[in-house]
């Protein structure tokens, strides 16, 4: 049977100043799956994420994405191959409003670049519809004229992941996406994140194991940047060196 | 981020976002600068006014860059200089009618812009700032050594011509007019500039660049063309200063010059609308009553820096705006 791979790392190393964040790092992501990375703090998680969107240049290592060679890529233009990230510190445009933030994201996909300095704001107000459509989708309907500089750390991640969702991307990565997020947002995001995986591909980074467990086909296990295990969450879950790393960064 | 800029530069007055009503105020607002405009020659010296309205201009394109790009550049003299040269130069010894000359030394602006602004915008925050301050300065010791510039002397007795070959502009009055259309129509193409798809971007990269960035947006792209469209309205307003004062001359490369229009925005509040238009009236109007003085203006200037600084962060409008809760 021959794996429909979307993504693929090999030999992928971050060195930073002789320290290797990330080391040696062979990904292999199928399509219309939901792959979660895990690992203890300090992984390198976000740093592979940072590899994978081309905000980092690796030391070493390639990276594939439907089959092309994206390592010597620059960041924007990996995102508009379909491979679009969240950041793990909740990356909204603060003085933008919720709406606005939204569709800032709509404007990229349905208008591609927006040099026209000369047109009205009024043009965009066509994208309106579909950009409150996507705040109600994560839940953000009464905010959806405050400034996002207001809003409380959940409803920023919320937003986050609507202003991901309205670039309609191929491929998803999410660092951390409930970090921070009540019982019941934590509940609702990971309905959606289910909900929008049906024709998408899902890389996740996320410290919630019980989500990890529900949500993912697939766990890669990171500690020191290395590959420590990979498989289901069965597997993963009761592999000794998993439960030692995780309980050894616990004591460090 | 935040760290684009040496400072921050999303103050509180810029942060309020812009509905439909408030556009209608700002349309009232420039009738209402229209209408002053048109009743102010009754009281004022022309020639002061034309000298705020070219600072005016010049401040709003320098805002256009810091408020909006959330860049700051200390070089914008290195613009509004070179094009006030180019313009005198052309209208004194090639001929040009006035609008020509205007066109020509803005021309120039845009050309510099495109180039400084390339090598600038590479590099963040801080150093942004010191390699537009760098090239403002090869600017300065390019103005001083070369030929056409006239060193220390300048370019001086530019005639005012005749606009469109026609209309004499030698009277106060008729040079007035012009310079009236030519702040009204920069400070609207700015405002537009600022509420266009565009404007929505580059607000975007303000904010937040990394996340623009993954959302697919070429950050540095939108930066350059920002920098090029202030470097090009900063060149109008050096320009329209040249054939105004029938002079063109080093201080208008200085870095002093640089100095002053970061100080016009800072008093009148950055990112804000009409902030820069008070600054710049403010500054000049110090400058023009307190000249007798001396040597002291500059002691002023400075302390007023401070304190806008240290008090009032968001300068004059920014306060306005933050206590009338509209944006400005
Ligand atoms: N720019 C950088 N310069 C130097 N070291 C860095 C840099 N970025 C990350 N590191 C280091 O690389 C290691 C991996 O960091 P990374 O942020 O990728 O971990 P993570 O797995 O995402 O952790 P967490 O679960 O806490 O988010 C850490 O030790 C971190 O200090
Ligand atoms: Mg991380």
């Amino acid at each position: 049977m021959a794996r429909d791979v979307i993504l693929a790392t090999d030999g992928l190393t971050m060195e930073f100043k002789g320290f290797r964040a990330v080391n040696g790092v062979k990904l292999e992501v199928e399509r219309g799956t939901i792959h979660a990375l895990i690992g203890p703090n300090g992984a390198g998680k976000t740093t592979c994420f940072n590899l994978l969107t081309k905000f980092l240049i690796p030391t070493a290592g390639t990276i594939r994405y439907k089959d092309k060679d994206i390592t010597g890529m620059r960041a924007a233009d990996v995102a508009r191959l379909g491979l679009v990230r969240s950041f793990q510190i909740s990356a909204v445009f603060p003085h933008l409003t919720v709406t606005e933030n939204v569709r800032i994201a709509l404007q990229r996909r349905l208008r591609g670049d927006s040099f026209d300095f000369w047109r009205p704001e009024k043009v965009l107000r066509a994208l309106d519809g579909e950009a409150l459509a996507l705040v109600e989708a994560v839940g953000l309907s009464d905010f959806a004229d405050s400034l996002a500089v207001e809003l409380s750390y959940g409803r920023k991640r919320a937003l986050e992941i609507a202003t991901t969702l309205a670039l309609d991307p191929e491929m998803l990565l999410l660092d951390e996406p409930m970090a921070g997020m009540g019982h019941e947002d934590v509940d609702r995001t990971a309905q959606l994140i289910r909900r929008v995986s049906k024709d998408r591909t899902i890389l996740m980074v996320e410290h919630n194991l019980s989500v990890v467990a529900s949500l993912s086909d697939r766990i890669t296990v990171l500690a020191r940047g290395q590959v420590l295990a990979e498989g289901d969450y069965a597997t993963v879950s009761k592999d000794p060196r998993v439960v030692e790393a995780y309980i050894g960064a616990g004591h460090a | 981020m935040a760290d684009t800029a040496a400072i921050d530069v999303a103050p509180i007055a810029a942060a309020l976002p812009t509905r439909r009503d408030d556009k209608a105020l700002h349309r009232m607002i420039f009738v209402g600068i229209a209408l002053l405009l048109i009743a102010a020659p009754l009281v004022l010296y022309p020639v002061y006014l034309m000298k705020v309205l070219c600072f005016a201009l010049f401040a709003l394109a320098f805002n256009l860059l810091l408020g909006y790009g959330g860049l700051l550049s200390f070089g914008h003299a290195a613009y509004f200089g070179m094009a006030s040269y180019l313009c005198a130069y052309t209208a004194k010894h090639l001929g040009f009618t006035p609008e020509l000359a205007i066109l020509s030394g803005t021309a120039t602006a845009a050309v510099l812009g495109l180039i400084f602004g390339s090598l600038a915008i590479r590099r963040q925050g801080i150093y942004f700032s010191m390699i537009t301050l760098a090239l403002a300065q090869m600017a300065f010791f390019f103005s001083l050594q070369a030929k056409f510039t006239g060193g220390e002397d300048g370019i001086q007795a530019v005639p005012r011509g005749n606009l469109f070959g026609v209309f004499s502009l030698a009277d106060d009055r008729a040079m007035y007019a012009v310079v009236c259309v030519v702040f009204m129509a920069g400070m609207l193409l700015i405002y537009r500039i600022i509420h266009s798809p565009f404007g929505q971007v580059l607000k975007a990269i303000r904010d937040n660049e990394p996340r623009a960035i993954s959302l697919g947006y070429r950050a540095n792209q939108y930066k350059l063309a920002v920098f090029v469209l202030s470097a090009t309205l900063a060149g109008l307003a050096g320009s329209t200063k040249a054939i105004v004062f029938q002079l063109a001359s080093l201080t208008d490369v200085h870095w002093s010059m640089s100095g002053e229009v970061v100080l016009m925005t800072l008093v009148g509040g950055m990112g804000t609308v009409f902030g820069p238009i008070v600054g710049a009236l403010v500054i000049v109007t110090m400058e023009t009553y307190l000249a007798q003085f001396g040597a002291w203006v500059t002691i002023i200037q400075g302390c007023v820096f401070v304190l806008c600084v240290l008090l009032f962060r968001e300068g004059i409008i920014g306060l306005v705006a933050k206590l009338i809760r509209k944006p400005l």
